[in-house]
């Protein structure tokens, strides 16, 4: 093939990435989109084959890889989506970081260095970029797959003087970058390498388990600009364009995430949050009243509604009980009650998991709706069923003052009577008291999740 | 006037182009799909798979072509993983019969 051919075989697989992307926009377009999205690899991995001479080996490293993907992604639990995928960030990173070292080592194969080895000014600059993002993918990937997965504590890891000592470290990186710029020499290129991990930990570490969903869109994000980054290093379209598209995705989510939480960017980033909350909740000390009954009591609401509407938080996944809901909802729709879903984006553990998750206890899509859709809808709702979910429900983010004040919530307090599902009266993650629990119109129902919407079912 | 054009500068065009497509496109990505959408960005970004098949092609086994043939391992689980995955979610989606 010539390099005109490889170019113009890229475009189309750029193409079919595009509408990959673009089918995710409906659940009825996207198993299609996800057919394109492996139409656009197979020809972009076919035409890069053609321009290598031991094919043969590398189809072996293919399949080695491609098996242990496969297998992974048909034992994974839905619940561990979130680990998955920081796994899968991690290699990307340190693929990139991996393909920097061969191109330094070997610059004249890539065509970016003078026949004498002297590599252009403009590639060096690329390289360091293009490992940088990459070591900083990889190890900070590899401390979110930890905390996700409870290797590594969830809380987060803050000392005086962190982000000192992050500036001095990025700006010894920098320096380091300099001198691999000036003298193309491999100590200062691996030592910005090892900065760059360093680096990559010292950045996740103080983030606390709430803000996950944050770092794995953010980690999401820098997996893109490190295929972007190294799509510059090797002048190479393909992995630019691929690169940059998976790096606006991640950016979107990291930006959907914050506003759902009511964060900045940055104040995630700086950390310190989501873990030290304990602290904070101290008001809960008074003995308040709250009306409390049981599951029967709880099914005979229902049983008599006209339309529920169930708020799933990500206790409901933890004590594994949406099969057990997808029961119950079955149970009053054959009663004649019109039942729905309402999904807070950050009810998971990631971006859209809940939706994941009821989809896997075969909830059909088309009764799962998203805050904006349904929160005026509330008010015309007899009974809404909350399980497992404590923050994103607490009316006190319409009070000014409150900590959580302005994040947006599902306003269920609206509805004619509440009922909420919950463990104890412990707070949620953002250690505050919810004004909800004490309304007159919610009735608690304490236990486990899935006792307790077992017993919903028994019950109806 | 006159000359080439820098290699650079052409990677640079393609590069925010790409991005304001991801940006509107993504925009348009149902939020009840946001779990998928970053599977199938994790399948997209193991094209970092054809950097790496380019390190390991030379015909001779040096330093630099093992390291590329680490890199198309650890890409092809991305590739395969995140594609099958995302199928795997994708399909549990249906509507009410």
């Amino acid at each position: 093939m010539s390099m005109n051919q490889v170019a113009l075989a890229y475009l189309v697989a750029s193409v079919f990435f595009i509408l990959s992307l673009k089918g995710l926009s409906s659940p009825v377009s996207a198993r299609r989109g996800n057919l394109f999205g492996i139409l656009g690899m197979t020809i972009a991995v076919l035409t890069t084959l053609s321009l290598t001479r031991n094919w043969m080996l590398i189809v072996l490293g293919i399949a080695a890889g491609g098996s242990i993907g496969a297998v992974v992604a048909r034992r994974i639990e839905m619940t561990s989506m979130p680990e998955l995928v920081a796994a899968m960030h991690s290699l990307v990173g340190l693929a990139a970081v991996l393909i920097a070292i061969s191109a330094v080592h070997n610059p004249v194969a890539y065509g970016i260095a003078a026949a004498d080895g002297t590599l252009h000014g403009g590639s060096r600059v690329e390289l360091f970029i293009g490992t940088f993002v990459g070591a900083i993918t990889f190890s900070g990937s590899v401390v979110a797959f930890g905390k996700l997965s409870g290797r590594i504590g969830a809380a987060p890891l803050v000392f005086r003087g962190q982000h000192g000592v992050n500036l001095i470290l990025a700006l010894a990186m920098l320096g380091f970058g300099v001198a691999f710029f000036v003298t193309q020499d491999w100590t200062p290129f691996l030592v910005m390498a090892g900065m760059a991990l360093l680096l990559g930990v010292l950045i996740i570490v103080p983030i606390g388990g709430a803000d996950m969903p944050v770092v794995v869109s953010m980690l999401n994000s820098y997996s893109g600009w490190a295929a972007a980054g190294i799509g510059f290093s090797l002048n190479n379209a393909m992995l630019i364009i691929a690169g940059s598209l998976v790096g606006s995705s991640g950016a979107i989510l990291s930006y959907v995430m914050c506003k759902a939480m009511n964060r900045s960017i940055i104040n995630v980033l700086l950390g310190g949050f989501g873990g030290d909350s304990a602290a904070a909740g101290g008001a809960a000390g008074a003995q308040r009243n709250v009306k409390s009954g049981s599951p029967e009591d709880a099914a005979f609401l229902m049983g008599n509604a006209e339309s529920v509407v169930i708020v799933p938080g990500y206790g409901l996944a933890v004590a594994r009980a949406q099969h057990a809901l997808k029961e119950m909802a079955d149970l009053l729709h054959e009663k004649g009650v019109k039942v729905r879903y309402a999904i807070h984006p950050v009810a998971g553990r990631m971006p859209g998991h809940m939706n994941v998750l009821l989809a896997e206890a075969e909830v059909p899509y088309d009764q799962v709706f998203e805050m904006e859709e349904i929160n005026n809808e509330f008010s015309s709702t007899d009974v809404v069923l909350v399980i497992g979910a404590n923050d994103v429900v607490n009316p006190a983010a319409k009070v000014p003052g409150s900590p959580i004040y302005g994040m947006p919530i599902l306003e269920v307090q609206k509805a004619r009577t509440v009922i909420v599902v919950k463990r104890s009266m412990a707070a949620g993650y953002a250690g505050l008291d919810n004004e909800l629990f004490y309304m007159g119109k919610t009735m608690m129902v304490f236990g486990d999740a899935k006792k307790v919407v077992e017993g919903l079912v028994k019950a109806l | 006037m006159g000359g080439t054009v820098d290699p650079f500068i052409i990677n640079l065009t393609v590069f925010v182009l790409a991005i304001f497509v991801g940006y509107h496109v993504v925009w348009n990505v149902t939020p009840a799909l946001h779990t998928p959408l970053m599977s199938v960005t994790n399948a997209i970004s193991g094209i970092i798979i054809v950097g790496a098949m380019l390190a390991a092609a030379p015909a001779e086994m040096d330093f630099g072509s093992l390291s590329g043939f680490v890199a198309v391992v650890l890409a092809a689980v991305n590739v395969f993983g995140g594609f099958l995955v995302t199928q795997r979610m994708l399909d549990m989606f249906k509507k009410k019969k």
